[in-house]
């Protein structure tokens, strides 16, 4: 693949460079600003924090499930709530904000060869939007009676009915803060689509894209289809809340009164609700599967194995996760042929998964494995995703998910899946490109003791998990009591995994004191310290400087995985650099 | 890498038809859609986004017709007008069908003008057009009164399902918002177009390229798309 258009001319340039929006103040540079990397840092450190809410509120959660009754601040009421914020705060305005905003934005216009976003006042109006949506969240937990405890499900008619915690305005201002998610991000997303198939520079072709852009792109447009589904919803389940409209509301005798609700459907939101929560899972997971490849790639100096393969097998990923989303209805209640299908479906899946697997091992198979740190968070991610993948062929088989459904099993599923494996490569991808962005390296002896701590705390926090799912301990209790069927000894496993999860999560004040400390001591980077080809490394200045590439745009000649090429005069050769034997 | 190998020694190769053309373009560099600006690019892809969204709203209205128990009130009553004695049904809802397609009509010419960088005349066909779309949402906001002074409401009605009521207002205030929101832009893209903005570069919030007028046609692809989606409406709420 070394000669992938090598021989060719240069194309004639289609669009002439684009005139930038200059910055003029202070607060047009660094507040409301257009360029895409400003926005992307203030993505990321929006999303980072308030994921660190949502790590305190599960530290809550253990505690409560360790020693319960142990500490007043954990009532019943308060442990729902905890859960669902947790849960909601992760997955969307963590993971999905940090991948598509944060990384999307900075590496998007970098890889591609682009000196912005094709849009970037819109752009910027995403992150303010988006800011908005996290302050409307946060202003539930200071609403009378709290954020909504109803699940991250959000599961109708419960969701919104008397004795449900944050029934009054929780339920409302969640529903709210995902509307207005729901527009920011469209207005990102449509800017990562149109700059990935329309922005590139001359000589980058869809095929010679890094696959971190092709997991973005790809995961961008899952979103971009799936959002609509949970904008509706959660615009119905509004109505249903402040007008008393009966979309999902049954009719519901409640304390010997009939309520005034009638006729509704409750499974038609768990369908909208999984029709857009099944291509979440992969939202989250397909920007991992590209930043994954390319870190192993760079960081075992070997080209992407199949790299034609990989990119197919995103795009399969991404159209068979619109058909699969009845798995999580299983116990719903289901037409048993439709079982079948989604059973079949669901299956199916993990044909593509298990290429991209094989061709992350067979890239590292006798190539020159370099353990940095980026690389170890990537081997991590493997292992874990592996281990979770596996556990979701159990829960994708009807008759094995039904008596697993809704016990500590599944946590230990989707946690191991699609919580710590796409986070070890949020870290990954943070020590890879932490250089690009700052100039400078992070410290090599802080971030494997980071690693270690994380990826070895996560096993001990998630694989007990497993087995106190498989002797049937259910999930979301707030506490288990007496039982026939659970021994003593599973308190003793919770207690252990409440240490783990103590540990792990105040493990990453070594992460953020790396990242701060760096930013003045860190030893300094240069332009391209890991010797990796992609174009984001062959910027003129580190960290690139406005409009990206000084004068003129980089022409690419090649794929982004020209590693270890023989007969070239260093081990790699960047994308932008001229073939040997000039053209013609 | 020199300046010198920058310079375009190539001149572009002719462009294929067929299939062979749309792998080409697919796998060539720089752009995927040749002719496509990124403005129209944009578009499409959140029209594709935005018909999942009155998807989801038509299906969830058609699931809950399918699962309520109570019999669902007759449109063509719902919807009649008494005129000169005689109760004729759907005929605000006709004539409202009516006017909107027609706009389609003025907003396709506007369009084919603006690419002729006659200003006047396309500000005067989107100036029609955004008339057509303002006097579609008031016979919009009569139906609404009208059916509100019956006794309509979000979570009731006094003829059957309650579920008729939250599915008409959701449903027809949904694409009210998009109908209301391309008047308004139908109406500052006019005046840019009248003033020449297009002409002189000038620089802005909704801008173009200079000597562009792809913007009319980005506003016409989402009145198209409005008007579609109104037929859609048309034919499974009121028709079925």
């Amino acid at each position: 693949m070394v000669d992938i258009g090598a021989a060719e001319g240069i194309p004639p340039a289609e669009v002439e460079d684009v005139e930038l929006y200059h910055a003029k103040s202070w607060v047009t540079k660094y507040v409301f600003c257009q360029d895409a990397k400003v926005i992307a840092i203030q993505y990321s450190i929006t999303a980072i924090s308030i994921g660190l809410v949502a790590l305190v509120l599960s530290w809550l959660i253990r505690l409560q499930l360790a020693f319960p009754g142990t500490f007043s601040i954990v009532t019943p009421s308060n442990y729902y709530q905890f859960v669902t914020m947790h849960g909601m705060i992760m997955v969307i305005y963590l993971l999905t904000a940090l991948f598509l905003g944060g990384f999307g934005n900075y590496l998007i216009p970098l890889m591609v060869g682009a000196r912005d976003m094709v849009f970037p006042y819109v752009n910027m109006l995403s992150y303010w939007v988006y800011l908005l949506a996290v302050v409307v969240l946060v202003a539930s937990f200071f609403a009378p009676g709290g954020p909504t405890g109803a699940g991250w499900t959000l599961y109708p008619p419960q969701a919104i009915l008397e004795g449900t915690p944050g029934r009054q305005w929780g339920i409302i201002l969640m529903l709210v803060s995902l509307i207005l998610f729901i527009i920011g991000f469209t207005m990102g997303g449509l800017n990562y689509v149109v700059t990935v198939l329309q922005g590139r520079t001359r000589g980058m072709t869809m095929m010679r894209l890094p696959l971190t852009v092709w997991g973005i792109f790809t995961a961008t447009i899952l979103a971009l289809l799936a959002f609509p589904a949970l904008f509706v919803a959660s615009v119905m389940m509004l109505f249903d809340r402040v007008l008393g409209t009966s979309f999902f509301m049954p009719a519901i005798v409640a304390a010997g009164e009939h309520l005034k609700y009638g006729g509704g459907s409750p499974i038609l939101f768990q369908h909208l609700f999984w029709f857009f929560g099944h291509p979440e899972v992969y939202i989250v997971a397909l920007p991992a599967f590209g930043i994954v490849s390319d870190l192993i790639s760079v960081h075992s100096r070997k080209n992407i194995f199949g790299y034609r393969m990989m990119v197919w097998a995103l795009v399969a990923i991404a159209v068979l996760s619109f058909i699969v989303w009845g798995h999580h209805m299983y116990i719903s209640g289901m037409n048993p042929p439709f079982g079948f299908f989604f059973a079949t479906s669901t299956l199916i899946i993990a044909v593509p998964t298990a290429i991209k697997v094989y061709n992350w091992v067979l890239t590292l198979w006798r190539g020159d494995i370099h353990l940095t740190v980026p690389m170890l968070f990537a081997l991590g991610f493997i292992v874990t995703f592996v281990n979770g993948g596996i556990t979701g062929l159990f829960l994708g088989n009807v008759i094995v998910d039904v008596p697993l459904s809704a016990t500590m099993f599944v946590v230990a599923h989707f946690h191991m899946v699609m919580g710590i494996a796409p986070i070890l490569v949020v870290f990954g991808g943070i020590y890879h490109w932490y250089p690009k962005i700052t100039g400078r390296m992070l410290n090599e002896r802080l971030g494997q003791i980071h690693f270690w701590i994380t990826f070895l705390g996560a096993y001990l926090i998630y694989f007990p998990m497993h087995y106190l799912g498989f002797i049937g301990v259910p999930r979301r209790y707030y506490e288990l009591g007496e039982t026939a069927f659970v021994p003593a000894s599973a308190a003793t496993l919770n207690v252990a995994i409440t240490a783990a999860a103590l540990i792990v999560g105040a493990a990453q004040t070594v992460f953020f004191f790396n990242v701060i400390w760096s930013l003045y001591k860190g030893k300094l980077a240069g332009g391209n310290p890991w010797r990796a080809a992609s174009l984001e490394w062959q910027t003129p200045e580190t960290p690139p400087g406005h409009g990206n590439w000084g004068k003129e745009l980089p022409v690419v000649y090649r794929w982004a995985y020209d590693y270890s090429v023989p007969g070239a005069g260093q081990d790699f050769l960047p994308q932008n650099q001229p073939p040997a034997i000039p053209a013609r | 890498m020199t300046e010198s190998a920058l310079t375009d020694s190539l001149e572009a190769p002719p462009r294929q038809g067929g299939w062979h053309g749309f792998a080409a373009d697919w796998s060539s560099d720089q752009r995927a859609f040749k002719s496509a600006t990124w403005g129209k690019a944009m578009i499409w892809i959140f029209l594709l986004s935005d018909t999942f969204i009155f998807s989801c709203f038509l299906l969830s209205y058609m699931t809950v017709r399918m699962s309520t128990t109570v019999p669902w009130p007759d449109p063509g009553k719902v919807f009649a007008l008494t005129i000169a004695g005689r109760e004729i049904p759907l005929i605000l809802i006709a004539i409202m069908t009516f006017i909107l397609i027609s706009s389609s009509g003025t907003m396709a010419m506007a369009v084919n003008f603006g690419y002729r960088h006659d200003r006047v005349k396309s500000a005067v066909l989107m100036l029609a057009t955004a008339a057509f779309g303002a006097s579609f949402v008031g016979m919009q906001a009569f139906e609404w009164t009208h059916l509100i002074l019956e006794g309509v409401r979000p979570w009731g009605n006094p003829w059957g399902a309650a579920q008729f009521g939250s599915c008409f207002f959701l449903i027809t205030g949904f694409h009210g918002t998009h109908v209301t929101i391309g008047v308004i832009f139908l109406l500052i893209t006019a005046r840019k177009v009248l003033r020449g903005d297009f002409e002189s570069g000038r620089r802005g919030f909704f801008t173009s390229r200079k000597g562009r007028y792809e913007i009319v046609e980005t506003m016409g692809l989402y009145w198209h798309f409005v008007d579609l989606v109104w037929v859609f409406i048309f034919a499974l709420f009121y028709l079925w």
